[in-house]
């Protein structure tokens, strides 16, 4: 599903690193989110393609799409209710 | 699950749910770790810890190869097979010391594998207080972990997992009696939460030994049909090229010490050491050549321009002109120009400066098997 890009969700750059860094990134500014808000985690690594979403399963939050742009790999992640 | 009949009268509050907190490597004995107290009623956390020497994941990123092969990380994968939520916590910077200073020195390799434990105990430990300190000022009870488990086994490895050392890992630790090992447990004195009857004892197990027999007779009892390969290749300490590259790296520099992405740049290329003052990291690859492009911002490097070849990170200085062209006729013999008179490439400095450079290739007899670090 494409991610149109939308300069209110603010973005995670986690370009050139290497799982599990982006999840653990990820993870760690999600904690500041509040639920329902959404979060643009840009990757280079696809791993993140398997990562995140399982990381979202787990923790209840939601990969509402994923997206490439210019070589970039674009999660966007929905917070789910009980942030963890 | 527990069905251990409680009685509770008028007034009172029903027991809470005893919560363990579980360290989760990706491997099968954590998985049956939690898997053990779960089938008591306890409900289980996992934590990860990241120490930048985790095998999975960065070499599937890189190499065209292994980008083939499914892509997971187990730790993630075994938290969602049990249901439980999982935290991942980067460790790398205070981890260093552990690699660095090991208090019980190394195993086969640069593995630290007892300071390692008992950190990683220490960690999950902290979490606990933490999470109970939190607990008591929200004062909702029930929010803090109880205890932690690991999925250690008596004998299992060989310096890390033994009967003298269950106890010293507890101790130092800070975990004490809170840390139980489900697996091994019956070979061990009861825990906290074995006394307090959170957990039965009977119902735990008495494991030891190298033998992966039993842990696969308790996977097939939980019906657990896919797991991560077992023992070791979780962690690049324990591989001896990637040891040596490492000791290599300490030795060039005359001090311990490291930053990720010092290690991380070793678990990529081939490294020549071919004076003791320079390394260079020559891609095998696609993959890892564009991995490598990232870093020539920091370092000067070498880009084949009449063939097909790699691109060489050079860490260190050369001494002169003339070492450098020395150094690009090593270079020029990885790539598709070996059997040329003359190729051409790139001395490019950290920030963009380059020269090209024209050289033969040196003879693959000229190139001795100990300039490469680690093996070929
Ligand atoms: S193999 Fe690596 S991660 Fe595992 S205990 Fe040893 S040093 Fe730690």
């Amino acid at each position: 599903m494409s991610v149109a890009p939308d300069a209110s969700i603010p973005e995670l750059d986690v370009r050139r690193l290497l799982c599990p860094i982006p999840v653990i990134r990820t993870q760690d500014r999600v904690k500041t989110m509040v639920p329902g808000a959404l979060l643009d985690v840009l990757a280079t690594d696809p791993g993140v393609l398997n990562d995140l979403p399982a990381w979202c399963r787990i923790n209840g939050h939601r990969v509402v799409a994923t997206d490439r742009r210019d070589g970039t790999i674009v999660v966007r992640v929905e917070v789910g209710g009980a942030a963890s | 699950m527990n069905t251990e009949q409680v009685e509770i009268r008028p007034g009172e509050t029903p027991p809470r749910r005893r919560r363990a907190l579980a360290l989760v490597s990706g491997g099968l004995d954590s998985m049956l770790a939690v898997k053990v107290m779960q089938a008591q009623g306890i409900e289980v956390e996992g934590v990860n810890f990241y120490t930048g020497f985790c095998v999975e994941g960065h070499t599937h990123a890189i190499r065209e190869r292994d980008r083939k092969k499914p892509k997971r990380n187990n730790a993630l994968w075994v938290a969602e097979q049990l249901g439980i939520k999982l935290h991942i916590i980067d460790i790398s910077e205070e981890y260093k010391n552990v690699v660095l200073y090991p208090q019980y020195g190394y195993g086969a390799h640069m593995n630290p594998c007892l300071d390692c434990k008992i950190f990683m105990v220490n960690k999950a430990t902290l979490m606990l207080r933490q999470a109970e300190d939190l607990a008591e000022q929200c004062a909702a009870d029930g929010d803090g972990f109880d205890f932690i488990i690991t999925g250690e086994v008596i004998g299992q490895r060989p310096k890390s997992q033994l009967k003298w050392t269950m106890p010293l890992i507890a101790r130092e630790s800070g975990a004490e009696d809170r840390l139980l090992r489900p697996l091994c447990a019956k070979n061990l004195p009861p825990t906290l939460p074995e006394r307090e009857g959170w957990v039965d004892r009977e119902q735990l197990h008495s494991i030891t030994g190298r033998s992966r027999a039993p842990q696969m007779a308790l996977a097939k009892a939980f019906g657990l049909e896919e797991y991560a390969q077992p023992a070791g290749g979780c962690c690049f300490l324990t591989d001896e090229s990637y040891s040596k590259k490492l000791g290599d790296l300490w030795q060039a520099r005359k001090r311990k010490d490291y930053d990720l992405d010092d290690i991380l740049l070793l678990k990529i290329g081939r490294h020549l050491r071919p004076r003791p003052h320079f390394k260079l990291i020559i891609s095998r690859e696609a993959g890892e050549t564009e991995f490598l492009q990232g870093y020539r911002y920091q370092f000067s490097s070498f880009e084949m321009v009449s063939h097909g070849g790699p691109l060489t990170l050079i860490d260190g200085e050369f001494e002169s002109e003339e070492e450098a062209l020395w150094a690009a006729s090593i270079v020029a013999r990885f790539s598709q120009g070996r059997e040329a008179e003359e190729v051409t490439m790139t001395w490019q400095a950290p920030k963009g400066v380059g020269k090209l450079l024209k050289v033969k290739p040196m003879p693959a007899d000229d190139i001795p098997k100990e300039w490469h670090v680690g093996g070929t």
